[in-house]
């Protein structure tokens, strides 16, 4: 017994020094502004739940909510190219190329506003935007919910999700938008490392990372674990043809000219081409436009100037961006209700 | 110390204390913009008052207003530097920075 008391006298200290460990270490996992939370926010009213996310998975991926049935949600946000679609710019309706790249929708749920240009607030408000976009999958919503409630599957399962609902414009950007919620980025290098894993990324990424906050300045407008302020900068793009307003449409101010939302760079190795309107191949083509101070100089974000790196600091630049994607999960593509 | 040397302090301490507490209606005001965030979220004013509005962030902010009652655009401005307003009408008027949409603040003016 005394030997006994003995052991536990020894291990008693050592497990709480153990658990002191733990608990330190995801506490500071947690506290880190770096690293995302676990758990997408959902509104009260559109909780998850399994039948809802089911649901909105069903139909990100039905063609049938476009007007001829042949572009779903996927066909731009693709999980196959980093929930993007791999252009430029992207193509919508008859095959029609649009003026701005898809942006990936992967952390989209964190973002408290959608869209280049900030137009839709939520991801319920967003949801149904590009359905009926003339430009994009040009079908009204009153046809969309005529058309879906003339698919006999999709009845249990709206009703599944929310109950006595039906089938409405309502349920159907509830359902996608808690789909959306899923759409996540997995644990990357960074954040193994910000974790404690000293060798999960290169000395060239640690050191891009410093730069990335201090003489870049990138983390004045890309901050956070989403690496997004979630505001509007023109950071001098240059366009092809007519000037992009951006923000301007929604805010009629002079600074918002040419500006546009700062873009998540979390898995930012499968979204190429960059930029809002996919100028830019590669990441270090990137790197080099800001160290440049941005090409179209009017009504440049102040935030915007020529950096002087060298060569080596935009290797070590790239090489922390490229830090940030992770494994791409594997995505269920779902049986449609017929 | 005098009794009328603590009159004299508690009289100033007083006069402290009531500038403290009067800033919903001084005729000159500072909002701060910290963290992202305005300092306050409704400020009381009137006609006639100067708000001045402080960038105490290490990134670029700005000042706008598309309301009926008084619109502006103070545009963009670095840490450490001012934008100011003076109050022209009475009623509400919703500021934001159009940088950060997420920061929002509203002016009370009364007349």
């Amino acid at each position: 017994m005394s030997q006994k008391f003995s052991s536990l006298r020894i291990s008693l200290p050592l497990a709480l020094l153990f658990g002191f460990f733990i608990a330190a270490t995801v506490v500071a996992a947690e506290s880190d502004p770096w690293l995302r939370p676990e758990v997408a926010p959902a509104p009260p009213e559109n909780q998850l739940t399994p039948a809802r996310v089911l649901l909105g998975q069903m139909l990100f991926f039905d063609p049938r909510l476009s007007r001829k049935a042949t572009m779903s949600c996927a066909s731009c946000h693709n999980p196959s190219l980093g929930w993007s679609d791999g252009l430029p710019t992207a193509v919508g309706f008859d095959m029609h190329t649009l003026a701005r790249a898809t942006p990936t929708i992967v952390n989209t749920s964190f973002n408290p506003i959608q869209m280049w240009d900030g137009r839709k607030s939520t991801l319920e408000d967003q949801a149904t935007g590009p359905i009926e976009a003339a430009g994009e999958m040009n079908l009204p919503l009153p046809e969309l919910i005529e058309r879906l409630k003339g698919i006999p599957g999709y009845a249990s399962k709206f009703e599944d999700a929310y109950p006595g609902m039906g089938i409405t414009a309502v349920t159907v950007a509830r359902g996608l938008a808690s789909f959306e919620r899923t759409v996540l980025s997995t644990e990357s290098p960074f954040d193994r490392w910000r974790k404690g894993e000293e060798n999960a990324v290169s000395a060239s990424a640690k050191n891009g990372f410093e730069l990335f906050q201090d003489k870049a300045k990138c983390a004045v407008c890309h901050m956070g674990y989403n690496f997004t302020d979630n505001g509007f900068h023109n950071i001098g793009v240059k366009d092809e043809g007519a000037p992009d307003v951006g923000r301007y449409a929604q805010r009629p101010l002079k600074s918002m000219h040419g500006a546009f939302k700062t873009p998540t760079l979390r898995d930012i190795g499968r979204t190429a081409p960059y930029m809002r309107n996919g100028s830019y191949k590669s990441l270090m083509a990137v790197v080099e436009h800001y160290d440049r101070g941005g090409d179209d100089k009017q009504n440049l974000d102040i935030n915007m100037v020529p950096l002087k790196l060298t060569a080596s600091e935009k290797a070590d630049l790239v090489a922390f961006l490229e830090s940030l994607t992770g494994v791409p999960p594997d995505v269920r593509v779902p049986a449609l209700p017929l | 110390m005098t009794p009328r040397s603590y009159s004299a302090i508690r009289l100033s301490l007083m006069a402290v204390v009531v500038t403290l507490a009067m800033p919903a209606f001084a005729g000159d005001q500072v909002v701060s913009q910290a963290k992202k965030a305005f300092t306050v979220g409704v400020l009381k004013a009137k006609v006639g008052d100067t708000i001045t509005f402080r960038n105490d962030d290490e990134f670029a902010h700005n000042v706008f207003s598309l309301s009926d009652v008084q619109s502006f655009d103070l545009g963009s401005y670095k840490k450490g530097e001012v934008r100011t307003v003076k109050l022209t009408a009475p009623g509400t008027i919703e500021v934001e920075c159009a940088i950060h949409p997420e920061m929002k603040m509203k002016i009370e003016v009364a007349k």
